[in-house]
This record gives structure tokens, C-alpha cells and sequence, in this order.
């Protein structure tokens, strides 16, 4: 069976378009309140702050707040990239057109996926103006950043053919993943935690996906890195699965 | 008979239980134009909604240039281009990357030559870069005509393709399916409107409450749905309908007579010449005729009812 990369292609770059469009909204939102954050937490407080397992203050929070920025935007991209085209009517060009799924799905996802890893890149980027860091596994870092980037685009695909208004669009990533992620070990070690707290903070996923980002800057984390990539793939798995169920029963898309 | 498209034992019932379409049986010739009529909600949308692809068939199928829409769905949809009923469109691109944008979607290779020409033969190169938004309605609807016709489709369908446009673009677009079909496209339009219809289509299905009611050529549909209600305003009143042998109706103020005419063309136009002369042998002066012909809503209003 042949692929119809005409229509990957068109999918793509229509929608890394779209972000070229509203590059101040997409780039430069989030990049402006992340460096606040570092300036913030990382150069005022962080300096007055002991290290916490062996990093400084302002380094030990780089990842996290990178990919606080990774998970949000991946989400509301992705959920934009097709909740738009449902609200407008223009899906049905998609719905008529001879593209499968996984073409589908690689135009979109990997259009808000490609975005992310920029958006994250420049972050990284950015960070380094305020914090001095350094990335012992810099090839881990980058398999990493974009699994998640991919698994976060997938999951707002997924939530942008659910939702039925633009409020549930903009709920999910306000209410859901920035509180998950601030819990997540963002701006602490687990291990700070009162004991019984360390233990519910495992049920929360975004613990897993933080602390494998940050096992791949310092070499340390607290949950073990295979343990964190493995849950990294089990969420993008299950991502994948859904919105195979979506395609193959119409839901929401199709009559 | 060379069928290019081929619909056999067609079903779709909805979730909430309503039946769009039941049991339909349909086949559109190579190189023809269909004129699929019926009132609002008797299924057309549901019917170019199956085989387009926007919507899952619940039984049935649907044979397209060759291949199952199903299970060969990528190499029928390849050959169809739709022109939606509503004017939807990406406000914020400008045309030319819309439309480009269509075309790498149906799986063809960029082809800036063939996009001009459509953009040409549409009146839009002028607009070519202007965002979409900015474009008034009819030329949002032409945008939709080459979204469709960018991938070089063999079989295009129009769902109300004339609804809310003006008298200039209704031209343009008979001329542009004209063209269309001596390329050899297939065209299939759905309308309310009986004149569209005649003025286009090569053969006529009517469908109502999910059902095919009739497939004809279209002289042989006018000669059977097509009425003219003419209507002549006297000069002096009269008390009794005149004596001639055309039955006529005449007004409770006795200034008009009104009477129907079924069939097209030669017939009809002898029809009302005959009423006119006998008038003017019993010496009744009039000052004005009219005719108009009857809508498509009232011959199924008429249609239905002689079924049921």
C-alpha cells in the first residue's frame, strides 16, 4: 500500500502555517512567561536557595518548566489543528479526501509535535540567558523531548475531536496539565514531599515524564529513567490506540 | 450502460433512529448531469454525504469510477471532488494556498499551471492572494468550486450549488459545468430548483423521505412535473368564467383568469396561444399574461400526496 505523502505534505505545512500566522500567540507567549518564571524562581529566590540534589535551584527547575511549556502548547496546538477545521465545516475536505489515519495523524500531530520541539528548543535557549545548566545526555534529552512533544499532540488531537466548544479546548490545558505539572516535581524533588505525598504523587504521569527529562540534564532524577521512559511510551501507546478507535467508529468526525 | 457511479441497496439510518436513506438504487452515467432533486431533509445531503465519504453507509454499497468507496476508498475518493452546501472555509488563508492546499490533500503532486487555470476559469486569479475572509460570499463559493477541481476530479459533485447567489454567478457556473462536462466530468448537483435542473441536467432523480421516487431524462420529467400557472388580467370584469373549451378560473373579483398547464416548451406555449385566441373570439379584452412556472415544493406537495 502506498502512502499519500501529497497529503502529509499539505497537512503539515497548512498547519505550520497556521503557527507562522500567530507566531507571537504559538513562540513567543509561551517563551516570554517561561523566562519570567527563570527570572523569578531561578536568578531572584533560587539564588537564596540550597541545591537540591546537588544542582542549583534555578538549573534543577529547567526541565520542568520546559516541558510545562511543551505539554500545554502540544496540547492546545494539536486540539486547535483539528477542533478548528470541525468548528468551520472544513473537515469535510479531510473526511472526503483518500488519506488514511496515520497520514492524518502525521500531518497533523506531526505538525504541533514539530512546533513544540521548537518552541522547547528555543526555551532551552532562552534559559541559559538566566541559569547556568548543562545536559549530560544530550541524545537522551532530545528522544525525550520529542516522544513527549509527539504524545502531548497526539493527546490534544485527540481531545480537539472531543471537545464540543472552544472552553473545553482551553480547560484541559489550564486546569488539567499545568496543575499536574506544578505537582509534578516542576519546582520541587518528590522527595521533599511529606511520605504519604510521595506516594500519591506516583498516580500523577507527569511525574515520569519530568523526571526522565531531568535524569537526561543532571544524570539523577527521582524515579528510575527506564521506569520514566517506559510510562512516556505506555501514554503515547494509548494515545495512538484511541485515536485509532476514533477513525475506525466515525466518532464525532464521521455521521 | 456505463455506469460511473453505481449505488446498490443503500441504507443509512442515523443514530438517533432516523432513516435517511432506504434501499436506494442509483446509477449516474459516464459523463452526464444528474440533478438530484428533493425537498429539505429527503436525504440528497445524506446521498453525496455517503459517497463522498462524510458519511459511514449503513448498509448498501457504492460503487465509484470502478472502485468500492469502502474498501477501496482511496482510489474512488481520488476521483471525486465536492463542493459542500455550506460556505465553509479556512477565513484566514488566502486562496491560492487553499486551493493548493486541496490539491496535495487528494494525493496529486503540485501543479501551479493547473491551479492558475482553475483560479482563471473561475474569475479568481485577481483575488489569488487575498485572504479568504475578505471575499464576499459568491466568490467564497467559487474558492469551494476550485477547492474541488484542484485535483482534477472525474466525477464532481454540487451540493446546492446556486443557494444564495446572485443571478451573475448562476451564469458563470452553468457555463463552467458546461465546460466541465464536454472535459468529460461526471457532474451530480442537488437544487430546489426545478428551472436549474432544466437548464443543466441531462437526467433527473427525485428522492423524498430517504427513497428514490423517480429516475427520468429531463424532457420526460418536465412533460410529468412541469406546470405553468398562467394568470391574464381582464380589461373589464366578467360575471362567469368564458365559454371556451380550456377550463379557466376565474376570480371572486372577476378581474383575472387563472388557469394551469402541465408539460414544457412547445406544448405549453400552444397551450396558453390557444386560450388567448378563443378569448379574443368571444371579443373578452385582457391587459396583461403572466405564467409562472409552479415550484419544485409544490409538485412534491402534489407528488407525495398521490403516493400516500
Amino acid at each position: 500500500m502506498t502512502i499519500n505523502l501529497h497529503a502529509v505534505r499539505a497537512i503539515y505545512f497548512f498547519e505550520l502555517h497556521r503557527t507562522w500566522r500567530t507566531l507571537f500567540q504559538s513562540i513567543a507567549a509561551p517563551v516570554i512567561s517561561t523566562s519570567l518564571y527563570f527570572i523569578v524562581f531561578g536568578s531572584a529566590i533560587g539564588s537564596k536557595m540550597t541545591l537540591v540534589d546537588g544542582v542549583s535551584y534555578g538549573a534543577f527547575i529547567v526541565p520542568g518548566l520546559t516541558l510545562l511549556s511543551i505539554l500545554t502548547e502540544s496540547t492546545s496546538n494539536a486540539s486547535f489543528g483539528i477542533y478548528l477545521p470541525r468548528f468551520t465545516g472544513t473537515i469535510y475536505e479531510l473526511l472526503s479526501a483518500p488519506v488514511s489515519v496515520v497520514e492524518a495523524l502525521l500531518g497533523y500531530v506531526g505538525a504541533a509535535a514539530t512546533k513544540s520541539v521548537i518552541l522547547g528548543t528555543i526555551i532551552l535557549i532562552t534559559a541559559r540567558l538566566f541559569v547556568p545548566y548543562e545536559v549530560v545526555h544530550p541524545i537522551w534529552a532530545a528522544i525525550f523531548l520529542v516522544m513527549i512533544a509527539l504524545t502531548f499532540s497526539l493527546f490534544g488531537f485527540i481531545l480537539g475531536v472531543w471537545a464540543d466548544g472552544f472552553e473545553k479546548l482551553q480547560v484541559v490545558p489550564l486546569l488539567i496539565i499545568t496543575p499536574l505539572t506544578f505537582l509534578g516535581g516542576t519546582f520541587y524533588s518528590i522527595k521533599m514531599l511529606p511520605e504519604f505525598w510521595q506516594h500519591v504523587t506516583l498516580f500523577n504521569p507527569i511525574v515520569y515524564l519530568i523526571n526522565g527529562f531531568r535524569w537526561t540534564f543532571y544524570g539523577k532524577a527521582d524515579v528510575n529513567v527506564m521506569v520514566s521512559f517506559g510510562m512516556t511510551l505506555v501514554f503515547m501507546t494509548a494515545c495512538v490506540a484511541l485515536i485509532a478507535w476514533i477513525f475506525k467508529t466515525g466518532y464525532r468526525l464521521r455521521n | 450502460m456505463d455506469s460511473v457511479i453505481s449505488i446498490r441497496q443503500l441504507d443509512k439510518t442515523y443514530k438517533s433512529g432516523h432513516k435517511a436513506l432506504k434501499s436506494i438504487d442509483l446509477d449516474i452515467r459516464r459523463g452526464e448531469i444528474f440533478a438530484l432533486l428533493g425537498p429539505n431533509g429527503a436525504g440528497k445531503t445524506t446521498l453525496i454525504g455517503v459517497v463522498c465519504g462524510l458519511v459511514k453507509l449503513t448498509s448498501g454499497t457504492v460503487i465509484a469510477d470502478g472502485h468500492d468507496i469502502t474498501k477501496d476508498y482511496r482510489a474512488a475518493r481520488a476521483k471525486i471532488g465536492l463542493v459542500p452546501q455550506e460556505l465553509a472555509t479556512d477565513m484566514f488563508e488566502t486562496v491560492w494556498a487553499t486551493v493548493s492546499f486541496s490539491r496535495g490533500l487528494f494525493g496529486m503532486a503540485p501543479n501551479p499551471a493547473h491551479i492558475e487555470k482553475v483560479l482563471k476559469d473561475l474569475s479568481l486569479w485577481d483575488k489569488k492572494d487575498n485572504k479568504i475572509a475578505t471575499l464576499s460570499g459568491g466568490m467564497k463559493r467559487r474558492v469551494l468550486i476550485a477547492k474541488a477541481l484542484s485535483h482534477e476530479p472525474k466525477i464532481l459533485f454540487l451540493d446546492e450549488p446556486t443557494a444564495g447567489v446572485d443571478v451573475e454567478l448562476r451564469r458563470d457556473m452553468w457555463k463552467m459545468i458546461g465546460r466541465l462536462r464536454e472535459q468529460g466530468v461526471t457532474i451530480i448537483l442537488t437544487t430546489h430548483y426545478i428551472e436549474e435542473a432544466e437548464e443543466m441536467a441531462d437526467r433527473i432523480g427525485v428522492i423524498n423521505k430517504g427513497e428514490i421516487m423517480l429516475v427520468e431524462e429531463k424532457h420526460a420529467l418536465m412533460k410529468k412535473l412541469g406546470q405553468t400557472r398562467v394568470t391574464i388580467g381582464l380589461k373589464s370584469k366578467l360575471d362567469a368564467p368564458p365559454d371556451i373549451p380550456q377550463a379557466l378560473d376565474l376570480s371572486e373579483d372577476g378581474e383575472t383568469l387563472t388557469f394551469t398547464l402541465t408539460g414544457e416548451g412547445d406544448a405549453e406555449d400552444a397551450g396558453v396561444a390557444d386560450v388567448l385566441k378563443a378569448l379574443m373570439e368571444k371579443q373578452i379584452d385582457f391587459k396583461s399574461v403572466s405564467t409562472k412556472r409552479s415550484s419544485l415544493e409544490d409538485i412534491f406537495v402534489d407528488l407525495v400526496e398521490k403516493k400516500s
